[in-house]
């Protein structure tokens, strides 16, 4: 196998190699690719959008129609890992629990349990893990900045690099600290299995429903400037505001999609022990 | 785009590259793919793509090597070859 | 020698790419364990979108975010000041399709592991055939 695959990756490299005669120098201004339809968009952006950042209104206006498609992708990735891996049955192991006061450590065997709210005994992971305060002291500090600096990377959007999926990833990344600091179960009582598949399908479906908000009031699907009818500004402006709904739908898939695959991937299915 | 820079970071990406398919602890392989991805991230930064690079930045660096780090941990760590 | 090295400075790049791509493509093909070749498939789906995030690029221009006062007043934006944004824009679209497939993937090796208790592609054929 190694020898097939070396000669197939010698015939290809070679056959590439061979075409790039053709090309462009690189960094040449009068390439065919800077020359046909990206000089309209960096003209027409500004006046037309009101939205500095050329890549974001190519995005999410210009563009609009894949994007709602990328969003779907994402989504239907989220929910494959959920639907491979969630199981519900319980597995036939022992269990630890502590006793908080003291610190006896008990080994409760078979299918018996204590029950999860009661005050004086607490679940400890099978997998022992170094009790370590520093990184839950600072991983419970810089939580609330960091998902306050997500929020800034979704607002500023339109200046400045970022926009939905970046700020998305990284609120995303907040809950998944707080699973790794501390263990599985107190990120999934912040942020539980129901809330996430409802917060999943509503970032997608804010994005289909503002194209079909435009729909109704009378233009094409996804022509924001129609939304000048039923809100207070005009018709440029009407523009930017889509942009900005529309990535906040897609910010609300990204984080909710990001936080379902970490769960299920560390935890098996389970969703009771992990990293 | 000041070219030894560009020859550089290229280089360091083909070495990080090939050392990531090439060593058998699986967790190195994982560590090694994130420096990978940052790596391709300053590459697209020198280039000018400044949101490409965001994205790369926060999806291949972070939440990328989290979930390989996670897949190996309920998986084995050694491979063969 | 000069046109020699004048084409070769033109177009290094390119060739880097290449050699990028084609060891991602070897380890699809050659390795055995299953995460290796998850591992090769990123490299070569990084490596595509690093050859077309490059052919936006230009020489001496900054990046795509239009200025205040550019487009008032008689002066046209010139559009040879700032680099191409239609290729930036894809490539977001192709990286969060391909984390999307890693995660994807990441599952079901978990999933084959479960059942067949190892990650390497020649045992997993073996197991196979003996059931």
């Amino acid at each position: 196998m190694k020898k097939i695959g070396f000669i197939i990756v010698c015939l290809s490299g070679a056959l590439l190699l061979y075409a790039t005669q053709d090309f462009p120098r690189w960094g040449d201004p009068n390439s065919p690719a800077n020359t046909h339809v990206s000089p309209r968009y960096i003209q027409k952006t500004l006046e037309e959008t009101d939205v500095p950042n050329a890549v974001t209104s190519i995005l999410a206006d210009y563009r609009g129609y894949d994007t709602m498609f990328e969003t779907t992708v994402i989504f239907a990735a989220g929910m494959s890992c959920l639907i491979l891996l969630r199981v519900f049955k319980r597995k036939e192991e022992d269990r630890y629990y502590r006793h908080i006061s003291t610190g006896v450590t008990l080994r409760v065997k078979g299918e018996k349990t204590i029950p999860e709210k009661s005050k004086e005994f607490e679940r400890i992971d099978t997998i022992w893990t170094p009790y370590d305060l520093i990184i839950k002291t600072v991983s419970r500090f810089l939580v609330p900045f960091i998902q306050l600096f997500a929020l800034y990377v979704l607002a500023h959007g339109h200046e400045s690099p970022g926009g939905g999926f970046q700020g998305g990833v990284i609120f995303g990344a907040s809950f998944i600290i707080l699973a790794i600091a501390f263990d599985l179960r107190t990120a999934l009582r912040r942020f539980k299995e129901k809330t996430d598949g409802l917060l999943a399908a509503l970032g997608v479906f804010i994005y289909a429903g503002i194209g079909a908000l435009c729909l109704l009031l009378g233009g094409n699907f996804l022509n924001y400037k129609e939304l000048a009818r039923i809100f207070p500004f005009n018709k440029i402006e009407a523009r930017a505001y889509g942009i900005l709904g529309i990535e906040t739908g897609v910010f609300i898939a990204v984080m909710a999609v990001m936080v379902c695959i970490y769960v299920n991937i560390v935890s098996e299915g389970r969703h009771d022990e992990g990293l | 785009m000041i070219p030894q820079l560009d020859i550089f970071i290229l280089t360091l990406v083909i070495v990080c590259a090939i050392a990531a398919i090439s060593v058998k602890d699986l967790l190195g392989c994982a560590i090694l793919f994130g420096a990978y991805s940052f790596m391709m991230c300053l590459l697209w930064a020198i280039m000018g793509s400044v949101d490409v690079a965001f994205t790369e930045a926060s999806v291949g660096a972070g939440v990328s090597t989290v979930f390989f780090v996670a897949a190996v941990f309920r998986t084995t760590r050694r491979t063969k070859d | 020698m000069e046109a020699l090295i004048h084409h070769v400075v033109g177009k290094y790049n390119y060739w880097l790419y290449i050699i990028l791509m084609m060891i991602g493509l070897y380890a699809m093909i050659a390795k055995n364990n299953l995460i290796k070749k998850l591992v090769g498939m990123n490299i070569f789906q990084t490596a595509i979108i690093l050859f077309y995030v490059s052919i936006g690029c230009k020489k001496g221009a900054t990046i795509p975010i239009i200025e205040e006062h550019a487009g008032m007043g008689e002066h046209a934006i010139r559009v040879a000041d700032y680099i191409n944004p239609l290729p930036h824009v894809l490539m977001l679209t192709a990286i969060v399709v391909s984390v999307s497939t890693f995660g994807v993937a990441l599952a079901l090796a978990v999933k084959i592991y479960q059942q067949y208790k190892t990650l390497e592609e020649d045992e997993i054929l073996m197991r196979l055939r003996e059931k």
